[in-house]
C-alpha cells in the first residue's frame, strides 16, 4: 500500500541492494544481492542514525497502546499496571449499560461532528474555488496569506479572542449597546454552545483548509476548459463538468479522513469553553475521558472509552476507504 | 495563471468571448461581488487581531470611554507591557515557552532529518517496516489515558521533558522531509560516497545544505506546534511554576482571573485598564507566530508540503 502518495523510488524495489560507494565495485558481487546479515552490518549506521527518532515513536506511540489494557482492569495507582487486578468488561459498563453522561457525551459528540460535516466541510471548497477563480495572482497570494493566519493560533488564543470580541462584554455587544441596539450573547449560552463551537472552527480552519483543493484546482489541465470553452460550455458547465470532478478525488480523501475523526471533536476548543455553558450542553468524548480518567481518577472507565473511541474511529477510516474503492475512488490509500 | 493567453474565441450566438485559459472572465456585477466577499472574509479575520493590538496599547482614559476595547489607539502607550512584564508570572511562563519551543524544535527537526535520512535510503536494511511503523502512527492515537500513564510511568510528571518528549517525532513531518530526500539528486550522493564519505558525513556534509527549505518549514512547524502546546501541559504539569504561556494565557484572558491579585510586585501608580492587561498577554503569545509567519507563508508558495501531500 502506498498511503497518502508516498514517494518510493524506483531502486527500493528493485532487487540489488548493492549501492555505489559500498567499496565493492567488482561486477562478481553487484549481481548477486546481498543476503540480509551483510545488509544489516552494511546498514547499521544508518539505521542507528533513525535510532533516535524510532524509539521516540515507539516509546510514545506504540508502547502506551499496550497500556489500553487498564480498560480491562481495576487500574489502581499504587499497585501499578500489571498488578492490577482483571476486571473483565466492567468497565465497559458505561457504554453498553448506557450511562447517562456517557451518553450525552456521545450524543454532543456526534451532533458536533454532524454540524462540522455540513456547515465546515464545504466552506473551504466553496472558498477555494473563489479564490482559484481570481485571474490576479497578487491578489490571490494576499488573501491567501491573511485567510491562513488564524490556522497557526492555539486554541486558546482563538477561544481568548472570540470571548473578548463577542462576549457579553465583548467588542462587539459594547459597539451596538453604545448605539443603543440589544447586545446579543453568543458566549456562555448553552442553547448556542454547538453553533459557538463551529463557528470557531470555521474562523480558525476554514482558510487554511483550501490549501489542498487548490493544489488539485492548479493540477486541473487547462487543456480541459479551452477544449469545453471550444465546445461551447458556460462558466458554470466548466465548474459542474471540469472543475468539481478534478477536485473530487480530493474531497473523498478529506471526507473519509473527517469521519475517521467523527468521534474527536477538539478537546482544547471545548474544554477551555466548558465552565459558563455547564456539562450538559458541552460534555464530548475527550473531555469525558479527561474528566473521569485524569481528573477524577476512574481510570479504567475513561480508557475503556478512549479504547472504543479509538477502534471505532480506525474501523470508520477503513471501510470508508473500502467504500471509495468500490466507487472507483482512490481513498486515503490504493489497494 | 499568471500569464493570460487568449485563447481562439468560440463564437456561440455570434458573439465574440474572449477567454483566459479557457474560462470566461466574469462580468463586472460578479467580480465586484467576488471583491466584497474576499473583503469580508479578510475583514472576519483581520479586525480581531487589530482590536486586540490597539487595546493592548490604548491609555486607560480611552479605554473607560470606549466601554473596554478600542479600534484604534489614540495615544499609545507600552503601560500594560510594562505591567505584565513586572509581574513575575507572564514573563516566567514566557521563559518556559520559549524554553520549552527552541529546545523541542531542535531536538525534533534532528531527529526527524536523521530518521527521514535513515529512512530514505534506496534498498538499506529494514527501511520498509520502519517506514510503516512511522505511517501507522498516523492512523491511530494511543489514547489519552495510556500516554498519561506512560509518562507518569516515566517519572516526567511536572518535567519540561513531558512537553517535549511525546511529541518528539510527528510522522507527517517525517514523511514530508522523506520524500524530499528521496527527491533529492542521487547521483551527487552516490558520487560522495564513492569519494569516501561515511553516511554520516553524506547527510551532514552533502543532504542537510541541499534540503534547507524543507527543513526550514518543518521547524517552523514543529516550533509552532511547540509554542502552542496546551494539552500537553495541562495534563503533564500541575506546578504552576513550570506553566507555559498557553496556560497562563487561559486562566488570565479566557477565565479571567484578577492580574493585580496575582501580583503584589507591579509597580507603577496606577494599572492600565484590565482589558488592556489582558489584550497585552494576549498580544505576547500572538507576536511569535506573527513573526515566523512570513517565513513560513514563503514557503507554501513553493508548495513543498502540498508536494508531499499529493493525494
Amino acid at each position: 500500500m502506498a498511503p497518502l502518495g508516498i514517494k518510493d523510488s524506483p531502486a527500493t524495489t528493485g532487487s540489488s541492494p548493492q549501492r555505489p560507494g559500498d567499496g565493492a565495485t567488482s561486477a562478481a558481487r553487484s549481481r548477486r544481492p546481498l543476503r540480509r546479515r551483510d545488509r544489516l552490518r552494511r546498514d547499521s549506521f544508518l539505521l542507528l542514525l533513525g535510532l533516535p527518532g524510532i524509539a521516540a515513536v515507539i516509546l510514545f506511540q506504540y508502547i502506551p497502546l499496550a497500556g489500553n489494557v487498564i480498560a480491562f482492569k481495576d487500574y489502581q495507582p499504587y499497585v501499578g499496571i500489571v498488578e492490577s487486578p482483571w476486571v473483565g468488561l466492567a468497565n465497559f459498563s458505561v457504554i453498553f449499560n448506557g450511562d447517562p453522561d456517557f451518553l450525552n457525551a456521545l450524543a454532543n459528540t456526534l451532533i458536533l461532528s454532524f454540524l462540522q460535516v455540513v456547515f465546515v466541510f464545504p466552506v473551504p471548497i466553496a472558498l477555494a474555488l473563489l479564490l482559484n477563480s481570481l485571474l490576479n495572482e497578487r491578489i490571490k497570494r494576499a488573501v491567501q496569506s491573511v485567510l491562513y493566519l488564524p490556522h497557526f493560533m492555539s486554541w486558546v488564543i482563538v477561544v481568548a479572542i472570540f470571548q473578548h470580541m463577542l462576549g457579553n462584554g465583548g467588542l462587539v455587544n459594547m459597539w451596538l449597546r453604545a448605539r443603543g441596539m440589544e447586545g446579543f450573547s453568543l458566549i456562555g449560552d448553552p442553547e448556542l454552545f454547538k453553533a459557538l463551537i463551529t463557528s470557531q472552527v470555521v474562523w480558525k480552519d476554514a482558510g487554511w483548509g483550501t490549501i489542498l483543493f487548490l493544489a488539485a484546482l492548479s493540477r486541473i489541465d487547462v487543456e480541459l476548459y479551452e477544449a469545453s470553452a471550444v465546445d461551447g460550455a458556460s462558466r458554470l458547465r466548466q465548474l459542474w463538468h471540469v472543475t468539481l470532478p478534478g477536485i473530487k478525488g480530493i474531497i473523498v480523501l478529506l471526507l473519509i479522513l473527517k469521519l475517521g475523526d467523527v468521534l474527536t471533536v477538539g478537546f482544547e476548543q471545548i474544554y477551555l469553553q466548558q465552565g459558563p455553558v455547564g456539562l450538559e450542553a458541552s460534555e464530548v468524548l475527550d473531555t469525558y475521558v479527561y474528566t473521569n480518567g485524569v481528573v477524577g481518577g476512574n481510570w479504567g472507565v475513561a480508557a475503556a472509552v478512549g479504547l472504543v473511541k479509538g477502534v471505532i474511529g480506525v474501523i470508520l477510516v477503513l471501510g470508508a476507504n473500502k467504500i471509495a474503492h468500490l466507487f472507483g475512488e482512490r481513498g486515503v490509500y490504493s489497494r | 495563471m499568471s500569464t493570460p493567453t487568449l485563447a481562439p474565441a468560440a463564437r456561440p450566438a455570434g458573439r465574440r468571448r474572449r477567454t483566459v485559459h479557457g474560462v470566461t472572465p466574469p462580468g463586472y456585477p460578479v467580480r465586484a461581488l467576488k471583491g466584497v466577499v474576499l473583503l469580508i472574509c479578510c475583514a472576519v479575520v483581520v479586525m480581531p487581531f487589530v482590536a486586540v493590538i490597539s487595546t493592548s496599547l490604548a491609555a486607560q482614559p480611552q479605554i473607560d470611554a470606549a466601554g473596554g476595547y478600542v479600534l484604534w489607539p489614540d495615544n499609545p502607550n507600552l503601560d500594560a507591557y510594562r505591567a505584565i512584564f513586572a509581574n513575575g508570572v507572564v514573563t516566567r511562563a514566557l521563559a518556559v515557552s520559549i524554553g520549552i519551543t527552541v529546545v523541542g524544535t531542535l531536538l525534533s527537526l534532528a531527529c526527524t532529518a536523521l530518521l527521514a535520512y535513515s529512512l530514505s535510503r534506496p534498498g538499506s536494511f529494514g527501511a520498509k517496516p520502519l517506514l510503516l511503523v512511522v505511517l501507522f502512527t498516523l492512523l491511530f492515537s494511543p489514547g489519552m489515558i495510556p500516554s498519561y500513564l506512560m509518562v507518569k510511568q516515566l517519572g516526567l510528571l511536572d518535567s519540561y521533558w513531558s512537553l517535549i518528549l511525546p511529541v518528539l517525532i510527528n510522522g507527517f513531518n517525517v514523511i514530508i522531509v522523506r520524500s524530499f530526500f528521496l527527491d533529492l539528486p542521487q547521483d551527487v550522493l552516490d558520487s560522495a560516497r564513492i569519494d569516501g564519505a561515511g553516511e554520516f558525513s553524506t547527510f551532514v556534509r552533502i543532504v542537510l545544505p541541499l534540503s534547507k527549505a524543507v527543513l526550514a518549514v518543518t521547524g517552523l512547524f514543529y516550533a509552532v506546534a511547540y509554542w502552542n502546546s496546551f494539552f500537553s501541559a495541562l495534563l503533564y504539569i500541575n506546578d504552576t511554576a513550570k506553566w507555559p504561556m498557553q496556560l497562563v494565557l487561559r486562566t488570565y484572558v479566557v477565565d479571567n482571573a484578577s492580574i493585580g491579585a496575582q501580583s503584589g510586585d507591579i509597580t507603577g501608580e496606577f494599572l492600565p485598564a484590565p482589558q488592556s492587561l489582558q489584550m497585552a498577554i494576549l498580544v505576547t503569545s500572538i507576536v511569535p507566530i506573527l513573526v515566523v509567519y512570513p517565513f513560513l507563508q514563503r514557503h507554501f508558495a513553493k508548495g513543498i508540503l502540498v508536494g508531499a501531500v499529493k493525494g
